[in-house]
This record gives structure tokens, C-alpha cells and sequence, in this order.
């Protein structure tokens, strides 16, 4: 059961139907072919399931007509965004505006290759797997200037630019939290860290990075650095409704638009997919006694509950301003960030030099939260009294 | 502490969420036109007329005065008097209107004919789901279209209609005495009157006379 | 496994991923609009990546992108978005082209008899690296290690003087 899709293909690959020079083309297929099915319809089924969780949160019921409860209506959605009329401006540099989507979706899908789904199942085994994801992802934000440029729209440029900022500042804390992990691991390579995630303490507690106290500031700090990079709420100045109209894309319409929606989703799933390798332990399942259930089942579930968490973040809290998410990056999250690498090195020299677990946990824990609490104290509003400036 | 705010926010919405499932109070959404709210009773759409009985004509309560129609201000009524009368609820005969259009997608309801009618014949009636894919014709309302009888109206407006109700009936109970005392009156005049022929001068005449007054 | 030839040969691929950049190159020189030419560089950029994954540099090809696509190109684009609206150029040919063309001369002569005069034959063992990237970060830790500060040390500089540079000035309030 485990390793369903694995024999799968290699009993696909086996028939007598391919020649054999053919074989590396056809295996390729094979690889592909589930990550461009499974995930645009995770992407579907997402919209539906944000649209009723939201509704839900917000004492509403969300969109029930299409389907049973709704479901269908990421196909409604899908047919009214096919059929819409694909205006280009007149002014619009067109090679730009027809490449932008392109350029957002391709370093998306091949980020998703390098995430292991479960035992032995990740399409491109690289050694370096993590840089070659953030290698990858960070040619998207060249796509959202092309977006924003392109559209020849004061507008536009406006929400690319703030977009290109946010991504670029959040970009730091995202790769210097998942260095911790590297750091730790001693290996680039996304396969090893999740194996090394592995085995379980008393034969029941699970070793993932989180339950560790670098791993959970870390974690967290990803989480956040997660939603800033795929600019969802709270992050979402640049392409929210009531902010300059939708930002980079406001000149898209139909499938284009589809397709950048499509290649936020993806983006979305690509970084948690990276962070439950990470921190989450991967595929690994978090009791010795779960493991009869398949590895990529656990990948899935835990992709879920990270899921149901962005959208729960979504439906509780408001839009942060662009100088207030721009502090947040550069001073609180960056000095975390860097700090959390140092403790990482403390706790690993503490486990060299035969501290006890308790201890280790108590001092880097400790450190942490006293930077934290440091830290967060410029951001809390100070109630002062009001000055009022008249125009004489 | 920083963040203490979000876990607050997220536990709320958690709360949401879980109780929309399970407490009724929590999901307030009336699912459109499945089911639907009840409305107001000073809810108001669009005018209808009002008639007592069981017959819409012949217990129309409008006489074709016409004010309704000289007050409202886009001039959405048209009526025709007819030639022909008809009693009202007290007996006394009235005009009745032969056409009585009332154009909906111009009335602007503002309860001006409803505040102006001095026979409580045109009152405002809550329905709303009036839409036609014929824009012109289906919204021009005739007065068989536009007969409501008086149930609805207890119906729709149950205070205001109760109080119109009463103080018909009170009309209806003054006529009626006027009725009788006039017709006694008239009575004892005629008795007076064959008295009066009948004999001259006679006391109790007179005494007969002064008691039946 | 692969059915590619062995990088150390001219192969096809080798010969499209070179057009490819060199391509990109000239485009970035000669197109009219500078937004286009900065992701023509772009694609020169990501050819040049290209080679070095050929070569089995894997950190290098990775850090490529990384580098000059992530933040190099953005960089540029920024510079392009805040200074002038990416208008056409004066024209393509520039006034000075005999001497630009002199100096072109000069430097492709130069660089030709150099590359033609070194042994290639004489490269060390082709070995496959087992692990390119903690190679990379031993040396740079153990040999490189002053290098590297020193650099850190010049960044850091150049952040705070740029940050210098664009805060307002609050001081005189």
C-alpha cells in the first residue's frame, strides 16, 4: 500500500508497448503526469473549501448550489474564467502580457519536483534539493514585474512593485529558517532530511524538527515567511480587492487570471509542501503505531491541516498595511531568523556535549523567548495622547 | 506579548466555526428563495387595492375621487371614473372607477396615495417578487390585478387594518343608529302626521308626540 | 543512464544551450526597449545556469539562478522602474562605434589567443564529485574562510550604506 504508485509505474513502465529507447521519456511521463493532475485539483477543491470554511467562520453558509454542498463550483468557476473574453490593452506590451502567467507557472511546477510525497516517491532526486527550490522560486517574482510592467498601468506597476518588495523581504527569513534545518541535517538534499526525521524515541514519540525548540520557532517563522511569499491574507496588500483594484494582475482577465490564481495556489502548496519536509517530518507519521497507514497519506493529511490553517488565518485577521509588513520582516523576523541559527548550533553542541534533554530544551527555549519577547515589544501600539495639527 | 492578540482572534473564529454547526444561532443565513424571512409589518412595496367581501367589484372600497392620483408625485395612477354608482359599506351610493392602472416600475412607494385616500381604499401591500420578462405590459397593474381583499390586508398589516376595521364598524353602528332614529323619526312623523289628521288639539297627541322625538 | 553525451564533447545540447545565452546576449544589447532587454539578459542568465548544470557544478549552476535571476535582474528592474519609465533608446548604433568596435576587436583577439594557447586536453580527472556543495562550504570554511568574512564584511558595508542613503532625512526636526 505504501508503495502503491511506485509499483504502479514500474508495472506501466514494464509493458511491452514502449520501446525501449523511449523508456526515460515515458518514465518522465509517468512522474509528471500525477503532480499536473493531483495539484490543480487540490488547487480546486481549495477554492471551494476556503470559500465554505470562511463562510463557516463568518456565520454564513458558503457557496452551496453547484453540487452537493458546493463542490462543483470550482468547475463554474473554471468555465466562466475559460470563457471570458481575453482583453489585452492597447497599449499593453503583448509579448510581456502574454508571457507573465507563463513565466509565474513553470519555476512553480518544477519546484513541485523536488518534494518527496512519500516513501521513495519524489520526482527528481537532487542533491541539492533545497536550493534548487529556492532557486526556482524566486524566478517568480521576475514574472510578477513582467505582469505589473506589461500592463502599461499606473496601477499595476504600483501593486507589482509592492508585491516584488514583499516578496523580496520575506524571501530572507524563509531561506535562513530553513537553513537551521540544513545546517542540522548536514545534507542539501530534501530525501535525507525527511528520512532523518525518521524512527521514533521510546518507540512511539515522533523526532520531527518541530519538537524541537529551534525547530518550532523556526517553523513558525516559516509559516509566516509562507504566507508573505504567496501573498495570501494577512499578506495580501498587493492583490486584494480594496487595494488598488487587484494590484499586479488587474489587467488580466479570463484564463490568464485563472492561470495566476492557479500559480499562487501551486505556490502556496510548493512552500508547505517544503515546510512539512522540513519541520513536519515529511511523510513520516506522527505515532510509531500509525505507521501501517501509507507515507504519501501522511504527506497529503499534513499538506491539509496546514491548509485548514492558512484559510483559519485568512478569516481572522486583518490586511497589514505595507510599512507594517515591510518591519515585520526586516526587524522582527529577520533578528529571529538569524538568532534561531545560533541556538540551532547550541542545541547540536549541547547534544554533542551530553546535556541532558530537559536542560537543552529550557536553554534554548529560554533564549528564544526572551528575544521574542524583546523584539515584539516594538510592535506593540503604544497608547499615546493624541496631537493635533491645524493648517495655520 | 506579541501574537497574543492572534491566538485570541483565532480561537474566536474557531469558535465560529465549530458553533455553526452546532448552535443555531450562530448561522444566520436565510437560504434565498428557499426559505425566507418574514417581513415587517410596516414593511411596504408597492400599492394595491383593498375590497370587502367576497366579490373584488363590487366591494371595492375606491370611489374614484381621484386625489391619489393628482398627489402621487412620478403620476404612476391612472384612473377613469365610471358613470355608473354603487353602495359603499354604510349604504350610501358612491362613484366606482371602470380603469384603475397602477404602472409599478414607476411608483417609487412613497405612501403618499396610501396617506391621501380618505376611504382607506388603497393600502401598501409587502410583495416584491414581481419581476416580468415583460418590462412594460406585465408591470402596468389593472385594478382586477391590483383587488386584494380585506383578509390580505388583516394579513399583511394586522394593527393598522384592525384599526381601520374598528372604526368601520363604529361608521357602520352610528349609520345604522342614524338609520333608525331617522327612520323612527320619519315613523313618528307619519304617525304624528295621520294623528294630526285624525284628531285636533289632543294631549296625548302631543305626549305621544314628545316621547317618540 | 543518460542518454545525453558526456559534457567534455560538443554535443547538441551543448551547442543550442550556448546559442541560447549567446542569443539572449546580443538581444540584451539591441532591442529597443529596455524592459525587453533586461529579460533577454535574464535568459542569457539562465543559459549560462544551464552550462553550469552540465558540468555537474551543481551549486554553482543553482546559485546562478538564484543570484542573478532572484536578485540580480530584479535589482536591475528596479533600478529601471524607479529611474525612467523604460523608454525607447536614442538609437542602436552609437555614435562612437568605430572606437567601440576597435576595443571589441581587441579584447575578442586577446581572449581567442588565450583560450587557444592553454592545454584543454590537460583538464584534471573528470571524476563525478560525490558531494559538490559540502566541497564548496568545507572550502570555504577552511581555506576560504578569510575571503569569505572579508566579503561579508564589504556587504554589510554596502547595505548600511545604502540603507544611509535612501533613509530621510529626520534628523534635523
Amino acid at each position: 500500500m505504501d508503495q502503491l504508485f511506485v509499483n504502479l509505474k514500474h508495472w506501466i513502465l514494464s509493458w511491452s508497448l514502449w520501446p525501449d529507447a523511449l523508456k526515460p521519456l515515458v518514465s518522465a511521463m509517468l512522474t509528471i503526469a500525477p503532480i499536473l493532475v493531483v495539484f490543480p485539483l487540490m488547487f480546486a477543491l481549495m477554492t471551494v473549501i476556503e470559500r465554505k470554511g470562511l463562510g463557516r467562520i463568518q456565520n454564513r453558509l458558503g457557496p452551496n448550489r453547484v453540487g452537493p454542498y458546493g463542490i462543483l463550483q470550482f468547475a463554474a468557476d473554471g468555465l466562466k474564467m475559460l470563457t471570458k473574453e481575453d482583453i489585452v490593452p492597447r497599449a499593453a506590451d503583448r509579448v510581456l502580457h502574454f508571457l507573465a502567467p507563463v513565466v509565474l507557472i513553470v519555476p512553480i511546477m518544477l519546484s513541485f519536483s523536488v518534494i518527496p510525497y512519500g516513501r521513495k516517491m519524489v520526482p527528481v532526486d537532487l542533491d541539492a534539493g533545497i536550493l534548487f527550490f529556492f532557486a526556482v522560486g524566486s524566478a517568480t517574482e521576475l514574472s510578477i514585474f513582467m505582469a505589473g510592467w506589461s500592463s502599461h498601468n499606473k496601477y499595476a506597476l504600483l501593486g507589482a512593485m509592492r508585491s516584488m518588495a514583499q516578496m523580496i523581504s520575506y524571501e530572507m527569513p524563509l531561506i535562513i529558517s530553513s537553513l537551521t534545518v540544513v545546517m542540522l541535517a548536514g545534507t542539501l538534499s530534501l530525501v535525507q532530511i525527511v528520512e532523518q526525521q525518521g524512527g521514533y524515541l521510546w518507540g512511539w514519540l515522533p523526532q520531527w524538527n518541530l519538537f524541537t525548540p529551534w525547530g518550532l520557532a523556526g517553523f513558525l517563522l516559516f509559516f509566516v515567511a509562507t504566507l508573505a511569499e504567496s501573498n495570501r491574507s494577512p499578506f495580501d496588500l498587493p492583490e486584494a480587492e480594496s487595494e488598488i483594484i487587484a494590484g499586479y494582475f488587474v489587467e488580466y482577465s479570463g484564463f490568464k487570471f485563472a492561470l495566476f490564481f492557479l500559480g499562487e495556489y501551486l505556490g502556496l502548496f510548493a512552500i508547505s509542501g517544503l515546510g512539512i519536509s522540513l519541520f513536519l517530518g515529511g511523510w513520516n507519521a506522527p505515532l510509531g503505531i500509525l505507521t501501517w497507514l501509507p507515507s504519501w497519506f501522511w504527506f497529503f493529511a499534513k499538506l491539509a491541516v496546514l491548509l485548514a490553517v492558512f484559510i483559519w488565518i485568512r478569516g481572522t485577521l486583518p490586511r497589514l498595511r505595507a510599512d507594517q509588513l515591510m518591519n515585520f520582516a526586516w526587524k522582527f523576523m529577520l533578528p529571529m531568523t538569524l538568532l534561531n541559527v545560533v541556538v540551532a548550533a547550541g542545541w547540536h553542541y549541547s547534544g554533542v556535549a551530553g546535556w541532558n534533554l530537559i536542560l537543552r530544551w529550557v536553554v534554548c527555549g529560554g533564549v528564544i523567548l526572551v528575544a521574542y519577547q524583546q523584539l515584539g515589544r516594538s510592535f506593540e501600539t503604544k497608547v499615546t495622547k493624541r496631537t493635533y495639527r491645524y493648517a495655520e | 506579548m506579541l501574537g497574543k492578540g492572534i491566538i485570541k482572534g483565532m480561537a474566536e473564529t474557531a469558535r465560529n466555526f465549530i458553533g455553526s454547526y452546532t448552535d443555531e444561532s450562530r448561522l444566520t443565513t436565510v437560504e434565498y428563495p428557499e426559505e425566507r424571512l418574514p417581513q415587517h409589518e410596516n414593511a411596504r412595496q408597492f400599492p394595491f387595492l383593498v375590497y370587502d367581501g367576497e366579490a373584488p367589484m363590487a366591494g371595492l372600497r375606491c370611489v374614484a375621487c381621484q386625489i391619489c392620483e393628482k398627489e402621487c408625485p412620478p403620476k404612476c395612477i391612472y384612473i377613469v371614473k365610471d358613470k355608473a354608482k354603487k353602495p359603499d359599506f354604510v349604504g350610501k351610493a358612491q362613484f366606482q372607477p371602470a380603469t384603475f392602472d397602477i404602472d409599478i416600475s414607476v411608483c417609487m412607494s412613497c405612501q403618499i396615495c396610501v396617506e391621501v385616500c380618505p376611504f382607506d381604499a388603497i393600502k401598501m401591500d409587502t410583495e416584491f417578487e414581481l419581476s416580468h420578462h415583460d418590462r412594460f405590459g406585465a408591470l402596468l397593474l389593472d385594478k382586477h390585478q391590483l383587488a386584494k381583499s380585506n383578509d390580505y390586508y388583516r394579513r399583511i398589516h394586522p394593527s393598522e387594518a384592525g384599526a381601520i376595521d374598528q372604526r368601520r364598524e363604529e361608521e357602520v353602528k352610528k349609520a345604522e343608529e342614524k338609520a333608525k332614529a331617522a327612520a323612527a323619526a320619519a315613523a313618528a312623523k307619519a304617525a304624528a302626521a295621520k294623528e294630526g289628521a285624525g284628531t285636533s288639539g289632543d294631549a296625548g297627541a302631543a305626549d305621544a308626540k314628545g316621547t317618540s322625538t | 543512464m543518460q542518454p545525453i553525451p558526456e559534457p567534455t564533447t560538443i554535443g547538441p545540447v551543448f551547442l543550442v544551450l550556448s546559442f541560447v545565452t549567446l542569443a539572449g546576449a546580443v538581444a540584451a544589447m539591441s532591442l529597443r526597449n529596455l524592459v525587453h532587454c533586461v529579460l533577454c539578459l535574464v535568459v542569457t542568465f539562465g543559459g549560462l545556469s544551464a552550462l553550469y548544470l552540465r558540468l555537474d557544478a551543481e551549486f554553482v549552476g543553482l546559485a546562478q539562478i538564484f543570484v542573478y535571476v532572484g536578485a540580480v535582474a530584479i535589482l536591475i528592474v528596479f533600478a529601471i522602474l524607479l529611474t525612467r519609465s523604460g523608454e525607447v533608446l536614442g538609437g542602436v548604433f552609437s555614435t562612437g562605434w568605430l572606437a567601440g568596435l576597435t576595443v571589441a576587436a581587441l579584447v575578442a583577439v586577446t581572449l581567442v589567443v588565450a583560450i587557444g594557447r592553454t592545454d584543454l586536453r590537460a583538464a584534471p580527472e573528470s571524476a563525478v564529485v560525490k558531494a559538490p556543495v559540502r566541497q564548496v562550504g568545507d572550502a570555504l570554511m577552511k581555506e576560504y574562510v578569510v575571503p569569505l568574512e572579508v566579503t561579508a564584511l564589504l556587504l554589510t558595508g554596502a547595505l548600511i550604506g545604502a540603507a544611509i542613503l535612501a533613509m530621510p532625512d529626520r534628523r534635523s526636526k
